[in-house]
């Protein structure tokens, strides 16, 4: 059984996000980067299906820029068994990045029984990348993953949708899953792991070598901007009598149209 | 003038809201929609005042439930036969699962979680949040048409004035092809709330909830908006909740996208956990109370009253 | 010189971070609040492969150079300096074995720590004999095969739970520490009587008493080097020891420092954040100054032994310094939280109940000074 997963590495969500000189980006001098939160749970239940399958192999992969601390290594240190990096610039769109893990899973020579990944990126928040990669490989893919089992013969997953409702669904491997909070507890890397992650193959691979080029650009982002500052807070008298109704209408209102939160 | 084909989702006797959202924006162009399946006679009034020019159903075998491959496989089908520029949906479950797939079969660009966007002329031009909204950018499609577009819900807003289009419905067959990845069974939500930490919307009670029967007036609201109730440490002190509804620096953090405080003072423990709530009401009798200075709505008010009155004007609004 | 982390480095310190953030920290203050031993927690440690680093490879450890050790002590006594406490008195009882220990020692005593976790206690000091460590009254008396121990040691970290005692005596009080001799004690022996845990200012979730040995026999096998050789033994175990302990000193620094920068951006008076006010900069800076001081004088001390050099000064210059420092940056902590600070509310009274302890074991500040007067006046 050949199980790859495919990771980002992101920023760390305490960053202090600034955009950068010409807007084109952000700056990421001081930024901490770190395995995505949601590829962790991807991660753990590759592990998991590894534990359950005598002679499994896991094959953790990302496309990205060489970082200081390589998440891939982590992947590693937790339990996987080879990684392989795409070494691109940190802005490809989903479609390039999709297309570039289609690659490297095909340069790996194993054909993919399931291909896990976190159900999105928390520094562009696409969720594009798995229903892609599932496209371009032709295999079925389900995203938002909170329940997954697997014995000899079929899948069942369980998908959470909006009000907190499930699908569940019933397929076949081989298969792409998004995994989504809750699905598992991912372990930490121990440290003999990270000892013996040293020693485990790391396949380096360019965009050229999986076929994506500058061409293959969908997305464009410009003008980054920080939001605008929230307007100081507005309040309302409603202590006497019959101003209550009023204010309270005014209220709902504001939260429905300009706050919309509700 | 572009062409182009908005998704939706049928939600009871209505297209989800979203997809009005999306048209009130689409003005001057040719807007057309697509739906999986029957379309009831409200949506299509509906549609078609605020500007749709042709409704098509979609209709075929083993469409009854979504799947991204019978979806985006009829959708590729009927897409195929026309001349569309832009595809839009809303960012909703199905959406976000759905378009990405579908855009795959065109190996075209998808814009996801678009907050606003401009029509230039016949250019889609988009603004969306980045990094967890701690950054806005734009955004703009290149390569093979058609384009794909998701709009988060509630971000655009419904237009005032909406103008409406001919509405012409019909019905086009399609195929879903094969479906590797089928719904077996969906469950509904359970009706237990989310836990405080996770919850999207909190109502929290203070020393001014008097005791722990008053607090029913409190899930009252909640029950309405959705929300998961908690409380302030002087009213865990005193009695009238458990600590394990506690907010602030003893209690548990918390970053709900709405967070109405009811007679909380916003003393720095309370603050220490909902500071990072996205949007803070605050009801106090207390003009002076610190929590109105970090309250984005202020009600001066006794709680007793207002909070009833909330409840009903929220039951209004969403029950519309 | 490269003062950067290696690649592996950096992946421990991230890894034991995490876990010390997650894991330790958010019950950090209940441990304390109710003196809770938390083996499960401890357990959960060991099993993660952060506790026994001084165990060299053949024996079954990881094979972490000492550099490597006072990096994961400084990340986890970030979560809490009591519970690093526990974990670390491991290997202050484990080093004198993997010092003086011979092949067969080693298998017996350090294997079994590889395999389970266990728990080991250091027994040097005695109600009578603190920093006069050489003086210790503890007996050890030949009896053909066998020792036998009788005496009374005080402050025993871990000592209700040990498997495992590491105990300092004497087989003449009159030769002074000439004749400090060094020996492995099983937990389960007989004559092995444990006073009830102290009541202390804090570390409080670490299990720390008096132990009294009363006719303790043990076989000869389990004296490390030879007899009279305790001393030597001693210090060798200080220079690996000294730079651990004070890299815990570091640890529950930089919380100190993390959660003041935190509260200083959030407390507003007199119209702005405090951290706007030029006391509390003040503050903030000389903070930061002295927890990247001791850290880089704790990481040279370890650099030092790994490259086979003496290091005795380094040591407590680190273990000085780092204790010290902590000291004041806690209480500086506190300090920039004001009355909330005194309040057990919050976190930082704990850090500073904490941080005095390290100034007082494993060689007190002022004896630190002593060694390092010695050293300096040398020449």
């Amino acid at each position: 059984m050949n199980i790859f997963v495919c990771i980002k590495q992101v920023p760390d969500t305490e960053t202090k996000v600034t955009p950068n000189g010409d807007g084109s980006f952000i700056e990421t001098n001081s930024i901490k980067w770190i395995m995505n939160p949601y590829d962790e749970f991807a991660v753990e239940q590759a592990l998991l299906l590894k534990a359950a399958n005598a002679g499994a192999t896991v094959t953790v992969a990302r496309v990205g820029a060489v970082k200081d601390t390589e998440s891939l290594r982590t992947a590693l240190a937790m339990g996987a068994d080879d990684a392989i990096l795409v070494e691109a610039e940190d802005n490809l769109d989903s479609y390039m990045t999709a297309k570039a893990l289609k690659g490297a899973i095909e340069k790996s020579g194993k054909s993919a029984d399931f291909i896990f990944t976190g159900k999105q990126a928390i520094d562009d928040d696409c969720l594009q990348v798995p229903q892609l990669l599932g496209q371009m490989m032709n295999l079925p893919s389900v995203s938002v993953v909170v329940g997954f089992e697997a014995n000899d013969t079929s899948l069942t997953i369980k998908r959470e949708i909006e009000g907190g409702a499930l699908e569940i669904y019933e397929f076949s491997a081989p298969a792409v899953i998004a995994c989504n909070k809750g699905l598992n507890t991912p372990r930490y890397a121990s440290l003999p792991g990270i000892m013996k992650a040293k020693k485990k193959p790391l396949l380096q691979l360019s965009l050229a070598d999986v076929s994506v080029s500058a061409e293959d650009r969908r997305i464009v982002y410009t003008d980054f901007q920080l939001p605008p500052e929230k307007p100081a807070g507005k309040t309302f008298s409603a202590m006497e009598e019959g101003t209550q109704q009023n204010v309270v209408s005014e209220v709902v209102s504001l939260l429905r149209n300009e706050a919309k939160v509700i | 003038m572009a062409n182009i084909l908005v998704f939706t989702e049928i939600h009871g006797e209505h297209v989800k809201s979203i997809t009005l959202e999306i048209l009130g924006k689409l003005h001057g162009h040719n807007i057309e929609v697509a739906a999986i399946g029957d379309i009831p006679a409200p949506a299509l009034t509906d549609l078609k005042s605020y500007g749709a020019n042709k409704i098509h159903s979609l209709k075929g075998d083993k469409l009854e439930n979504y799947s991204p491959e019978g979806y985006s496989h009829a959708l590729k089908e009927f897409i195929s036969t026309q001349k569309y520029d832009y595809i839009f949906a809303g960012s909703t479950s199905l959406g976000k699962d759905l378009i990405p797939r579908l855009a795959g079969m065109f190996d075209a660009g998808m814009a996801s979680e678009v907050t606003n966007f401009v029509m230039d002329g016949d250019t889609f031009n988009g603004t969306r949040p980045l990094f967890a909204g701690k950054c806005l950018a734009k955004v703009a499609i290149q390569g093979p048409r058609p384009h794909f577009i998701t709009v988060r819900p509630n971000s655009i807003g419904l237009p005032e004035n909406p103008k409406s289009g001919s509405g012409e419905a019909s019905d086009s067959n399609v195929n879903a092809g094969d479906i590797k990845a089928a719904i077996k069974e969906i469950i509904k939500g359970a009706s237990e709330k989310l836990d405080l930490t996770e919850a999207n919307i909190i109502v929290s009670g203070g020393r001014a909830m008097k005791n722990t029967e008053n607090f029913s007036i409190l899930n009252e609201l909640a029950d309405v908006i959705g929300a998961t109730v908690g409380a302030s440490r002087a009213a865990v002190d005193s009695g009238y909740a458990p600590h394990s509804m506690q907010v602030g620096q003893t209690g548990k953090t918390v970053a709900p996208t709405l967070y109405i405080a009811c007679g909380i003072s916003g003393a720095i423990q309370h603050l220490a956990g909902m500071r990072t709530s996205k949007v803070i009401v605050a009801i106090n009798t207390d003009p002076d109370a610190p929590i109105f200075t970090k309250a984005d709505y202020g009600i001066v008010g006794d709680l007793f009253t207002v909070v009833p009155l909330l409840t009903a004007e929220f039951k209004n609004l969403l029950n519309k | 010189m490269d003062f950067s982390y290696t690649d592996e480095q950096k992946e421990i310190r991230e890894q034991v971070l995490k876990f010390s953030k997650n894991e330790i920290l958010p019950i950090a203050q209940e441990l304390d609040t109710h003196e809770t031993f938390p083996l499960d927690l401890l357990k959960n440690a060991w099993q993660l492969g952060f506790v026994n680093t001084s165990i060299p490879a053949e024996y079954g450890g990881v094979g972490f150079k000492t550099l490597d050790s006072v990096i994961i002590s400084e990340c986890l006594a970030y979560g809490c300096m009591g519970v690093n406490t526990i974990l670390m008195a491991n290997d202050l009882a484990l080093l004198p074995i993997v010092i003086a220990g011979n092949h067969e020692q080693k298998e017996r005593f350090l294997k079994p720590f590889t395999e389970d976790y266990k728990i080991a206690a250091f027994c040097l000091t005695e109600p009578g004999h603190g920093s006069d460590a050489a003086g210790v009254k503890t007996h050890f008396k030949e009896d053909g095969a066998d020792l036998i121990i009788n005496g009374e040691k005080m402050w025993i970290t871990n000592a209700g739970f040990a498997d495992l005692f590491v105990v300092y005596g004497t087989i003449d009080a009159k030769l002074g520490h000439k004749g400090l001799s060094a020996v492995v004690v099983d937990g389960k022996s007989q004559g092995i009587k444990l006073g009830k845990p102290e009541k202390k200012m804090g570390h409080k979730c670490s299990d720390t008493r008096s132990v009294t040995f009363e006719n303790v026999r043990i076989p000869k096998e389990n004296i490390l080097g030879n007899l009279g050789e305790g001393w030597a033994i001693a210090m060798k175990t200080l220079d690996h020891s000294r730079p651990l302990v004070a890299s815990s000193a570091v640890g529950g620094a930089q919380c100190a420092l993390d959660l003041s920068k935190k509260y200083a951006q959030e407390r507003i008076q007199f119209g702005k954040p405090i951290a706007q006010h030029q006391a509390i900069q003040f503050m903030l800076a000389d903070m930061a100054m002295k927890v990247e001081a001791s850290r880089l004088l704790v990481f040279k001390a370890a650099w030092l032994l790994d490259e086979g050099k003496p290091n005795t000064e380094a040591s407590s210059y680190a273990k000085a310094f780092a204790a010290d420092a902590c000291m004041e940056i806690t209480t500086d902590a506190v300090q920039i939280y004001g009355g909330y600070g005194y309040s057990k509310e919050y976190p930082v009274e704990k850090l500073m109940r904490d941080a005095k302890l390290i100034q007082i074991y494993e060689g007190t500040s002022q004896i630190q000074r002593l060694v390092i007067a010695r050293e300096v006046l040398k020449y």
